[in-house]
């Protein structure tokens, strides 16, 4: 927040780094190991502290650096070029992928919205499906297959590069320290602010006071994915290239799971489901080491549910036969939840500008036809620091020119871009329906992108419409009534009036959404930071109903207010998945979210996701 | 006081308490699950410790402060991104096992080897800092044993406050039992304190200061001493973590009374 009249401390770097992911991993192992020589000494001088060796700064969020989120399975072709010598081993949770499954999953209660043609469909298969209701696809098409690939806790994997890099002593990293924008003069980013801390929660000065530093530095690179505040603020300042826009999104919501006793699940063993809680959500478990599985599903944006929510699925989804075979008498370890940049290519911004450069996936690195985004982002990041210690070796500035030549370049070259392109618009069919988007998806892998479905933009039903023939009027009235009496939001009254059994919990791991927040995700809020979620127009909240922000959050942080309009925010629950930024139906005048998610500290605090 | 202080703070990592901890048996005498996996905090009694530390050599021109921290070389790297934009200290490493399953005095042995090799370090200006208790194992013993290997006479053992004098005289008040303070005034250095809470929040993060710790960080790693055996003649018999009972019900509005009530029904199970 601008407070004006604030004297702020300032220091010089070379470059600045914004978010610690696999993006920013994969820059920083690959300048790292052009920083010094084989002794430790520098090769490279620092142009901000003259004599010193070149001064590389990373800030992350997270109060550590192992507390990302994220399910991984991928072919790890960036990371192992990064690490020939790689044994999964070295890294705690991580495996290779040995066998593959993708698995159709009917619906075993009758509560799951299906059209017609998909309820066909199910009918036909109905007698393949067994006792299980599921079927497993007897054939993994080439785009999806991970085999011979890694699974990785992101959390873990983070810990183990970021841990490499402070070892090398060549780079800085430090979490805990939320980045507020990038300094903007002259259409040129000259670094960054950090955020305020010893404030109120409005941001307003408190005792202890401590006006973010301005960090300038002659790169930026941000790496702080898809609802990073940073990354944001660059598209609204530079704006978006012609024909690329963000309109896919999902919420993908994990657990780390001890599998029981007796699970005869290997080590290794991938499934991909789709079908159910909804034909939307698709669902993943993987298999890591010391019986362990991390588990979850992806709530996507063409859910066109007012009242979608990503925790009760999840629940449902466990509970499955096919799967709750494997899952029950399990034990939740972790859990967590973050938005996923599912626009992938489509939504790439400008990839450099003057002064700063932008990797990962808030750069639409992400393949969302092979479901793969930490291998991409990696790979990035890898390609911004050969263009970069290209640069420095030649004296070059980081000029807009420069950085398309060294980075950009590169990555149109690579795998990443081909790859890209063929997934651009893999996911449009689903903006159609359910089938269309399965068939689009599947030509668009096997045409090589030549064939898709074209996408089309629909605006979110009412709650009436979704529940068309299923809740009369009366009835979504009446659930409204009590949502709004008991303070709660209204996507658990919904469901179940629809047909959707409450959940037994059983205290391991059918547990409440509370208790996965403080038992799995074990979610911190560290004082004297501001609220980082506020609503710009409380007038545009008055008008809002269901408050989609209040149904889709992922940790209960936002709830409804019991006098109406704007919601209540609990930085103390804020998981900062982002959800709440681009699901809020309502825009602002100037055509924004009406949510306003910003630089913020804490959030999840397990290192195991 | 003309010179300012030389303050030594004993304090190193624990598991952070927020992840999954499960005592294992490993060859080597008691661990926990997966340890290698699992982020470390500063321990909280020794953070009060160099808050302290900070705050009084601000406070107290040519003071300086140095963090002398025994543990895995590895898990140091990793609480140093999360400890060196707080507080300004010259980094002292020793590397070894900071489990708590150790025994005492040999902690306190490779301690004081490693602050009596510090240079520069005026021991008649000494003010030797530590946590009254850790949360790996809550000995309470091992800062006042450091502070005997040095021959530090003087010793606070359960501290919350400090207030120096013009004369280099300070004075100190301490916990005692029955919920009250004993209050001493000690002529000078040195002085072995062991910190309770003290009276200071947790700094926010300063990157200044982490840029000019950082100079003193990697080179400490890097020389880090091995602190050997530890254990000496040690032998656990068994280990547990204590048992978490959690119901979650949501009450609105309850009063005072009723929560203390419940709260009390509740421990009397």
């Amino acid at each position: 927040m601008e407070q004006p009249g604030i004297e702020r401390q300032s220091m010089e770097v070379d470059i600045a780094c914004v978010g610690f992911g696999p993006a920013m991993g994969g820059f920083l192992t690959t300048l790292s190991r052009h920083l010094t020589d084989e002794s430790g000494q520098p090769l490279l001088e620092s142009k901000a502290m003259p004599g010193m060796p070149l001064q590389v700064l990373c800030y992350e969020r997270a109060d550590d650096i192992a507390f990302g989120v994220s399910g991984v399975v991928t072919r790890a072709r960036g990371i192992r070029a990064s690490f020939p010598d790689l044994k999964p081993e070295e890294i705690p949770m991580a495996c290779e992928v040995r066998s593959e499954k993708t698995v159709y999953l009917l619906d075993p209660i009758g509560a799951s919205r299906r059209g017609t043609a998909l309820r066909a469909l199910d009918a036909l298969v109905r007698p393949l499906a067994g006792k299980r209701m599921a079927i497993e696809l007897p054939y993994t098409p080439p785009f999806l297959r991970k085999h011979g690939g890694l699974i990785l806790s992101i959390g873990q994997f983070n810990q183990w590069v970021g841990n490499r890099l402070m070892a090398s002593g060549a780079v800085q990293i430090w979490p805990g320290t939320p980045v507020e924008k990038a300094l903007v003069e002259d259409h040129r980013v000259v670094g960054v602010r950090l955020a305020d801390q010893g404030v109120e929660r409005d941001g307003s000065p408190a005792p202890g006071f401590l006006p973010g530093m301005d960090v300038r530095a002659s790169l930026t690179v941000v790496g702080d994915g898809p609802v990073g505040p940073v990354g944001r603020q660059l598209d609204e300042a530079f704006g978006m290239p012609e024909g690329r826009r963000r309109e896919h999104w999902a919420v993908g919501m994990k657990m780390v799971v001890e599998l029981p006793d007796g699970c005869d699940l290997p080590e290794g063993t991938v499934v991909h489901t789709f079908g159910f809680p909804e034909p939307e959500i698709f669902g993943f478990l993987y298999v890591m080491p010391g019986r362990l599985a991390s588990l979850g599903v992806f709530v996507p944006s063409f859910l066109d549910s007012p009242v979608r929510t990503t925790y009760r699925y999840l629940q449902h989804w466990m509970r499955h036969p096919y799967l709750w075979r494997w899952l029950e008498g399990g034990t939740m370890r972790s859990w967590g939840a973050k938005t996923l940049a599912e626009y992938g290519k489509q939504g790439e911004p400008f990839l450099v500008g003057d002064g700063y450069a932008r990797i990962g996936e808030g750069s639409g690195s992400t393949n969302v036809l092979t479901g793969s985004g930490v291998d991409e982002a990696w790979t990035t990041g890898v390609q911004l620091a050969e263009g970069v210690v290209e640069l420095l070796r030649k004296g070059q500035p980081f000029t807009r020119e420069n950085l398309a030549a060294e980075y950009e370049r590169r990555r149109r070259e690579s795998w990443v871009e081909s790859e890209g392109r063929v997934a651009e618009h893999a996911r449009d069919g689903f903006t159609r329906g359910f089938l269309t988007g399965l068939i689009g998806m599947g030509l668009t892998g096997l045409t090589g992108g030549r064939w898709h479905p074209k996408a089309v933009r629909k605006p979110m039903p009412t709650l009436e419409e979704y529940c068309k023939g299923r809740l009369g009027a009366d009835e979504i009235a009446r659930l409204r009534r009590e949502a709004a009496e008991k303070g709660v939001p209204l996507h658990d009254l919904v469901l179940d009036a629809l047909g959707w059994p409450k959940i037994q919990y059983d205290g391991k791991l059918l547990v409440s959404h509370q208790d996965a927040l403080l038992l799995g995700g074990k979610v911190q809020a560290p004082a004297g930071f501001a609220d980082h979620v506020v609503f710009l127009y409380p007038n545009l909240c008055d008008e809002c109903s269901p408050q989609l922000c209040v149904e889709i959050c992922s940790g209960q942080a936002i709830t409804p207010n019991p006098e109406g309009g704007r919601p209540l925010f609990d930085r103390e629950k804020c998981v900062h998945c982002g959800a709440c930024l681009w699901n809020c139906p309502t825009p602002t005048p100037e055509g924004a979210s009406n949510v306003s998610f910003r630089a913020g500290a804490g959030g999840l605090h397990s290192a195991e996701n | 006081m003309s010179n300012g202080y030389h303050i030594v703070v004993c304090g190193s990592l624990v598991p952070d308490p927020l992840q999954t901890l499960e005592p294992v048996t490993t060859p080597d005498g008691p661990g926990l699950k997966n340890e290698s996996m699992l982020p470390s905090v500063l321990d909280p009694w020794a953070a009060h410790a160099l808050y302290e530390a900070a705050h009084l050599a601000k406070s107290v021109p040519g003071s300086k402060v140095w963090l002398v921290s025994l543990g895995p070389k590895a898990k140091l790297q990793q609480l140093m991104m999360a400890v060196a934009q707080k507080a300004s200290f010259e980094f002292v490493a020793v590397d070894g096992s900071a489990s708590g399953f150790t025994d005492s005095f040999e902690t306190a042995h490779a301690l004081a080897k490693a602050i009596e090799a510090i240079a520069g370090l005026d021991r008649q200006r000494l003010l030797l800092f530590g946590g009254c208790s850790s949360a790996s194992r809550d000995a309470g013993t091992t800062v006042g044993m450091v502070g005997a290997l040095l021959g530090i006479e003087e010793q606070f053992l359960a501290v919350d406050e400090i207030v120096p004098n013009d004369d280099g005289s300070f004075r100190v008040k301490e916990r005692i039992e029955g919920a009250q303070y004993l209050v001493s005034e000690c002529a000078g250095t040195p002085a072995v304190l062991a910190w309770a809470t003290g009276n200071l929040p947790e700094p926010p993060n300063n990157p200044q200061v982490g840029m000019a710790n950082m100079r003193t960080i990697l080179p400490a790693l890097a020389k880090a001493e091995a602190a050997g055996n530890l254990r000496g003649s040690l032998r656990f018999e068994s280990v547990e973590t204590p048992t978490q009972r959690r119901e979650t019900r949501v009450v609105k509005d309850a009063g005072i009374d009723e929560i203390a009530q419940e709260l009390a029904e509740w421990i009397r199970g």
